[in-house]
């Protein structure tokens, strides 16, 4: 083959290879609507809102306890670990001596890399009974938060470190010029300069707390119940979705597709939203 | 405060006397002092002294060592890794790189501007607001007063009355090297280093800008480093020649400007001076 025929061959993989995915995507969205209609329609999308509890097998269909857990355990993570991931990144760019910048920075790779079942295994078995001996029962809202914190704080800490390395130089040496301690220079300039990065990264982070079932699975206690407080088990819509799937059937099978597209729903939300901001920046 | 001992006779001889008269302070003042980039000497044993309330011009070809001279007399040679400085540096008679030494307040007085306009992305108004509130300015009235004072000594503020909350960035780069300037006098220096502030400005913004630093002299001790020799004799009362031949830049002559340009001493200022003459 000539060079240009590869290029030409090569162009038509990677464009084969593009829709594929795309169509993954359509398709995957497609199933849902489908798996989902039936019900839907059936019942109305009033009903998953407004019945009086999850019994699905007896006509129940409220999914706001279950929706409610979900927001609760993402924005508690993203509430704890977006200070500590930004503070992570700013110890490592401009605190930490470079040998041990370098070796905690690895740390934090490391940390993004572990299966999260891994995450589930040590707060079922370490963390779970401390809150029980603290505040019985044990499994509850605030592990779950907890586990999610740590899984998304090496997401918002790579990509603050990300969105700091970006800001010119010439913004800290000029801060410098002016007395600016290296405190205020951070606050007042270099995170102002680092926003729109920072902001996708705790948003991607925000996705990834949405869509984490097995590690808060193991932690949470699966109850489906408003929680009154932090130390009230709860039960999320992923891990109602694996723990259901096995064995619904019918309207059930159908109510658990809903909440799939309700979570599909919040996942394009935010990463449109985070879209935007990083959109913002390139322009701004 | 009396230096503790006498520089060594190391400096060209011409330099010192025609520059300073006679028993006056100097506000600025460098004894030997030499910049390592770790192995590599980039400055060697350069003495000055720096008149109040002078423009001094800091000419010579590039790589000479002019900004890594100037970035010793408000050390933020500190923030380069693997930089070194030995010498004494003092400004107004305080030798700045004492052990502990305020760096804080050296930063205040010793005020830098830099090649490439550098406001921070930020409004202009909190561009001047958030330096002079970090120094302790914090009464509203006040400040808004320093803004307004400060865009005005620099001709900014009729152009950009009506837009102080916009971001600085979407000024034009004449307008932000101005702003620059200003967020530097908002906090009342003494000694203003700037470096090659009008070489990445369009012909007519860099104008501007030398006209206003021509106006800075009367209040402020100005060290400008500049390529162009026409600018420097126009604004300079003293220049001062760099030149690194092969090795580390060195002082080569520093003299009065109508000396320098017109009887130069240093074979090397007669070169560079009738060079760029002829
Ligand atoms: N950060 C740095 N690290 C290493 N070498 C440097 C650095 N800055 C400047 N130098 C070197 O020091 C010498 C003087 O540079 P500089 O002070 O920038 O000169 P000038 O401003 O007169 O052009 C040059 O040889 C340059 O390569
Ligand atoms: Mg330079």
């Amino acid at each position: 083959m000539s060079p240009s025929h590869r290029d030409r061959a090569l162009g038509w993989v990677l464009r084969a290879t593009a829709a594929l995915v795309a169509a993954i995507v359509v398709l995957i969205v497609a199933f849902l609507v489908v798996e989902s209609a039936g019900v839907l329609r059936k019942l109305g999308p009033l009903r998953f809102l407004t019945d009086p509890s999850w019994h699905p097998t007896s006509g129940s269909f409220d999914l706001t306890a279950m929706l409610l857990g979900s927001l609760l355990v993402t924005v508690g993570a993203v509430v704890l670990a977006t200070p500590a991931g930004v503070a992570s990144a700013l110890f490592c760019r401009y605190y930490a001596p470079a040998p041990l910048a370098k070796l905690y920075g690895r740390m934090i790779e490391v940390l993004a890399g572990i299966p999260s079942v891994i995450y589930g295994m040590w707060g079922l078995m370490v963390l779970v009974p401390l809150i029980g001996k603290w505040q019985p029962p044990g499994p509850s809202l605030l592990a779950a938060v907890l586990i999610l914190t740590l899984m998304i704080l090496p997401t918002i800490a790579l990509f603050s470190d990300a969105a700091l390395a970006k800001v010119p130089d010439r913004y800290v040496r000029g801060a410098a010029a002016l007395g600016l301690t290296r405190w205020a220079t951070l606050r007042g300039v270099v995170l102002p300069a680092a926003r729109s990065g920072l902001f996708t990264g705790v948003l991607l982070g925000m996705g990834r707390a949405i869509g984490e079932t097995m590690a808060v699975l193991m932690v949470c206690g699966n109850v489906v119940q408003t929680p009154g407080s932090l130390f009230d088990p709860i039960r999320p819509l992923t891990a109602n979705i694996a723990l259901e799937m096995g064995y619904a059937l019918g309207d059930h099978r159908s109510a658990l597709f809903v909440s799939g597209l309700v979570l599909m729903g919040m996942v394009v939300v935010l990463v449109g939203t985070a879209e935007l901001v990083s959109r913002g920046r390139l322009h701004g | 405060m009396i230096p503790p001992a006498a520089p060594p006779a190391h400096t060209p001889a011409s330099t010192q006397s025609r520059v300073l008269a006679a028993g006056a302070r100097p506000m600025v003042e460098a004894q030997r002092v030499s910049v390592r980039y770790g192995k590599h000497v980039a400055v060697e044993d350069v003495t000055v002294s720096i008149g109040r309330q002078q423009i001094t011009a800091l000419v010579g070809p590039s790589g000479c060592g002019k900004t890594s001279f100037l970035g010793t007399l408000n050390r933020l040679s500190d923030l380069i890794p693997g930089c070194e400085v030995a010498g004494r540096v003092s400004v107004d008679g305080e030798d700045i790189r004492a052990r502990g030494f305020d760096l804080v307040g050296l930063r205040r007085r010793v005020g830098m501007i830099f090649q490439k306009p550098n406001p921070f992305p930020l409004s202009v108004r909190r561009n001047l607001e958030f330096p002079l509130r970090e120094h302790g300015v914090r009464d509203r009235a006040r400040v808004a007063e320093v803004v307004e004072q400060s865009l005005r000594n620099v001709g900014l503020w009729a152009e950009v009355k009506d837009r102080l909350d916009a971001p600085a960035l979407a000024l034009s780069g004449g307008q932000q090297q101005r702003l620059c300037i200003a967020r530097a006098l908002a906090l009342e220096p003494d000694v203003l280093l700037m470096d090659e502030p009008c070489s990445a400005l369009d012909p007519l913004s860099s104008g501007v800008v030398e006209d206003l630093i021509g106006q800075l002299r009367a209040q402020y001790t100005v060290l400008i480093v500049t390529h162009n020799l026409a600018q420097a004799r126009r604004i300079a009362d003293n220049v001062a020649l760099f030149w690194a031949q092969g090795g580390p830049g060195r002082l080569v002559e520093h003299a009065p400007t109508e000396a320098f340009f017109e009887s130069p001493r240093d074979p090397l200022t007669i070169a560079y001076v009738g060079g760029l003459r002829g």
